[in-house]
């Protein structure tokens, strides 16, 4: 039987850690639970739930700053921003329905302790470029902080980034602050029908390195647009490039134009606004594609954008993975069964280009039996133990989840 | 006074052997133990401090770095690293028996990677160059400190250093996409590389800002960017800094962020314009550069918009570039405010710390009132998009005691950021100048939660030590965990 605590306030925290580390009761960190089923597989019998640390504390859109209390909804952080036109630019995808769970239950602790990023991560950075501060409590079961609510937040060393991406195993945060940018006044994207995967990549390539300050590049192979809830995208039958830009009106509408002149060389192209652009997008940022077969394992491949083309077809031939390519090729998302030969040889592609895979959805027993987070040089994993064993020595916090 | 570490005497009696084995590592030229070649690496460009290193090497291969870095470790040898010494916080400031390990050597591009938008080059080589090798392509490198002409990259890297534009671009550590480095003990690792994120910690965002304490970094991945299609620039002038500041709210509330927003006072503008003539109006309080880029259809349109928003903020100035020759002129001024200053005064101490914008009429006023207080002028130059004020104090060394009136009141202004809710840096560094104010910003706890980052990497604290930290715990003592079984009851939470 797992119990759970329910801390509500940032000395609650405290006390339910420093309890934990006298009898050595280690704890699950969860705020919304979206992410339960991402990294190993816990086996704590008591739950640290934070949902009842919610609320913003601060919201300034002039300074470009929020700050919230840990597990407030994102939700209710991105409707605030919305009432002044803002965004979190780094658009934290929302995993909930990947993993068979409700849209919209996730928190901005958890987005930012998960390092998410959207399609915008090419321009705008992942969570990690917009923390600018925290409170929390660390395993050794006292309170410390960093960073600040400016946006050049740093001094002495920057832990915000240490702790996006942490997965809660280095300390509970009650308080977060993060930067807040204004949202693009208007969007279009531009698609190109039927190319292949490398064609594609030069496609992308293309606009990322023009002066179009292109803030999404995806390719969509056709049985992955097929799926699409957009017709421009479902209906050619075809794959699918997609390029977008954002901002001010009058630009959008000028680099528009020019990507189609540019991406006309590859074929007839095609624009999406407003809706069908955000519809578009949020697939792509969502994985919603392959949210519909909760069997197989989801993977996550951040690989240089130039190298994704090289080794995709023997990756796809030999796992028979579906896959798609977010951030102008340097992200690959793939599905595949759920067994260890297709985990290593998407690891084995990983490695080939400098890379790592992440093993984000996949059934207790593969994430038990293979690494979640791609396995790193020896030097870097000792370096990372040691990190941890300084932040959370007696292991109460998430232990083993990244291991 | 500042005090560095103790210097170990068992090292300094040592000094011959250890300088041979040094020059066992590193052949020829590249240690030097006399006093004449020591002295340029005395101080960085925080001229206050001043230490001869017992040694200095400069080292020409990454296996040279190792192995000196492997000897010091296994010898118990404080190690210093160093780029061009442009630092403005003494984070290059040498120890009396530390190595001093200049990577000025390291001057090579090593990949230009179009194909993946970015560049791999060794750590000596200097911000500008960087921009200057792909600027022939339309690319370049966002990150541009002041210094650029004479900063290295790996300095850049080690400050997280930021420049004019880093309000729409980032700092140096969001423009970064992966680092070699040699640890202490020699081993070298790679973080990150040309792809995004990492595969478990982020060990690259902890590297960069980390002013030189974890680790030698021995290469660098910079991210490419394509250069606007235009840029254009508007100089304003107001009766007030209360006006500028608030045309800046005005500017990004209502969703324009430039790639450019700098401010300076009315000391600052007199100044500037004395040295460069760039025309500044010299009947303002305040004068704003907010420069705009991007397509000429955005850059026109959103000219237009920070025009009104300035006139409707009580603007009594506004000129808008229409040439480039015009818009580098308006620029002129505020890239030279230092030496400008520094024309008007016989020294000057140049501060950086960030505060919430909003505060900033508040913050000039106190900061006049110091000024009478101590008997010393200070003009105002400021990164007003993100709240990075870069006060100058102005003083005469040769006064007796104007310097140490000049650091008190660099500190008091310090400390009056952290109370309106900023912080002790912007851009800086803490170094050894903002050490012992760290008090001011973080509780005890705090600080050793940080340290303890430092002993995961540099368990005998040999790199770099006696920056950034106030006080050095030993790493055994900071690992010990104060809580014991027993003592603490099970918390009174809701339980489900
Ligand atoms: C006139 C002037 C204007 C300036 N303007 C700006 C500005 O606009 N913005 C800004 O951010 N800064 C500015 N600076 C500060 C300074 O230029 C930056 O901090 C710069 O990044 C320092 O680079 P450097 O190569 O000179 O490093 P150094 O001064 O040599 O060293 C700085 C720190 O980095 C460490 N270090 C250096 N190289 C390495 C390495 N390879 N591995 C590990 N650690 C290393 C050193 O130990 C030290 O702690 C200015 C300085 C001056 C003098």
């Amino acid at each position: 039987m797992t119990e759970s605590l329910s801390p509500r306030s940032h000395d609650d925290i405290l006390d339910a850690v420093r309890w934990a580390v006298a009898e050595k009761a280690p704890l699950e960190v969860v705020a919304g639970g979206t992410k339960r089923g991402w990294g190993k597989p816990l086996r704590t019998n008591h739950v640290l739930d934070l949902s009842a640390l919610a609320g913003i504390r601060l919201y300034e859109p002039e300074e470009l700053i929020l700050q919230a209390a840990a597990a407030t909804p994102l939700a209710e952080v991105e409707a605030a921003l919305a009432q002044s036109s803002q965004q979190l630019a780094f658009e934290p995808p929302d995993f909930g329905p990947l993993f068979g769970r409700p849209a919209g239950r996730q928190t901005l602790g958890g987005a930012l302790m998960a390092n998410l990023a959207g399609p915008r991560r090419i321009k705008a950075g992942a969570a990690r470029d917009h923390f600018l501060g925290f409170v929390g409590v660390s395993g050794r079961g006292e309170t410390f902080k960093s960073g600040g609510r400016v946006m050049k937040n740093v001094t002495g060393y920057d832990l915000c980034k240490l702790m996006a991406g942490s997965f809660g195993t280095l300390g509970v945060l009650s308080e977060v602050t993060v930067k807040v940018l204004p949202a693009g006044e208007k969007t279009r994207t531009v698609l190109v029908c039927g190319l292949d995967d490398e064609p594609a990549a030069a496609a992308m390539a293309a606009a990322l390195n023009s002066s179009h300050e292109v803030s999404g590049a995806a390719h969509l192979p056709a049985g992955i647009a097929a799926q699409s809830a957009v017709g421009y995208v479902r209906d050619p039958g075809t794959s699918v490039t997609a390029v977008r830009v954002e901002g001010p009106g009058p630009s959008v509408e000028h680099r528009c134009a020019a990507l189609r002149t540019l991406l006309g060389a590859w074929g007839a192209t095609e624009e999406l606004h407003g809706r069908n652009s955000a519809a578009l997008w949020s697939e792509v940022r969502d994985v919603s594609y392959f949210a519909e077969e909760p069997m197989r394992a989801v993977w996550r491949l951040s690989a240089p954008p130039a190298a994704a083309a090289g080794f995709l077809p023997g990756l796809v031939r030999d796992t028979g993975a579906d896959h798609f390519a977010d951030w102008g090729g340097g992200l690959v998302w793939l599905s595949a069964s759920p067994d260890e030969a297709a985990a290593d040889r998407i690891r084995v592609a990983a490695d080939s280009c400098g890379g790592h895979a992440t093993l984000v959805r996949g059934p207790d027993a593969l994430r038990a039996a293979v690494p979640v987070f791609q396995p790193q040089p020896a030097p870097v994993a000792a370096l990372s133990e040691r990190l941890r064993e300084q932040f959370d020595p007696n292991g109460v916090l998430n232990p083993g989840r990244m291991g | 006074m500042l005090t560095m570490p103790d210097p170990d005497r068992n090292v300094l009696g040592r000094r011959d052997e250890i300088v041979a084995a040094l020059r066992a590592i590193v052949p020829g030229e590249g240690v030097i133990d006399d006093e004449t070649g020591r002295r340029p690496y005395e101080c960085d460009g925080l001229t206050a401090y001043r230490q001869l290193p017992m040694v200095v090497v400069l080292p020409e291969t990454v296996e040279q770095v190792c192995a000196v870095l492997r000897y010091c470790q296994g010898a118990g040898i404080r190690v210093v690293p160093r780029g061009a010494g442009t630092s403005l916080s003494g984070g290059a400031l040498p120890l009396e028996d530390g190595v001093l390990l200049g990577l000025g050597k390291f001057n090579r591009i090593l990949d230009i990677d179009y194909a993946n938008r970015c560049a791999v080059v060794q750590p000596g080589v200097t911000n500008l160059a960087i921009t200057q090798a792909v600027q022939q392509d339309g690319f370049y490198y966002a990150p541009d400190p002041s210094s650029q002409i004479a900063c290295t990259i790996g300095g850049n890297v080690a400050e997280n250093s930021g420049g004019v534009h880093c309000l729409k671009y980032g700092l140096t550590t969001n423009n970064v996409l992966g680092v070699q480095m040699a640890m202490m003990d020699g081993t070298l690792i790679r973080l990150g590389g040309k792809h995004l994120d990492a595969a478990g910690y982020d060990l690259l965002g902890l590297t960069v800002g980390s002013e030189g304490l974890l680790g030698v970094v021995t290469e660098v991945t910079v991210r490419l960017l394509k250069a606007p299609e235009t840029m254009r620039a508007l100089l304003i002038g107001f009766p007030s800094s209360a006006a500028a500041g608030a045309t800046v709210g005005a500017i990004i509330g209502s969703g324009i962020v430039p790639a450019g927003i700098e401010m300076m006072d009315r000391p600052a503008i007199h100044a500037a314009e004395e040295f460069v003539h760039a025309g500044y109006p010299l009947d303002v309080e305040a004068l704003l550069i907010v420069e705009l880029d991007g397509p000429a259809a955005e850059v026109d349109h959103l000219i237009e918009r920070v025009d009104g928003l300035a006139r409707g903020q009580g603007a009594t100035e506004i000129r808008v570039s229409r040439t480039e020759e015009e818009r580098v002129a308006f620029w002129a001024g505020r890239k030279n405010a230092f030496p400008a200053v520094g024309r008007i005064s016989p020294d000057y101490y140049c501060m950086d710390g960030t505060i919430p914008r909003a505060r900033l009429p508040e913050v000039l006023d106190r900061m006049n009132e110091m000024s009478a207080h101590y008997g010393l002028r200070v003009a105002n130059v400021f990164h007003a998009g993100d709240g990075n004020l870069h006060p100058l104090i102005l003083y005469d060394a040769n006064v007796a005691g104007e310097l140490e009136r000049a650091e008190e009141f660099g500190a008091d202004i310090l400390k009056l950021c952290v109370e309106v809710g900023g912080v002790l840096t912007g851009e800086h560094g803490v170094g050894v100048e903002k050490r012992d104010l760290m008090g001011e910003m973080f509780s005890e706890d705090d600080l050793k939660q940080q340290q303890r980052v430092k002993c995961a990497f540099d368990p005998d604290q040999l790199l770099n030590p006696g920056k950034v930290f106030p006080r050095l715990h030993r790493c055994a003592e900071l690992g010990r965990v104060h809580i014991h079984g027993g003592q603490t009851r099970f918390p009174d939470l809701p339980r489900f």
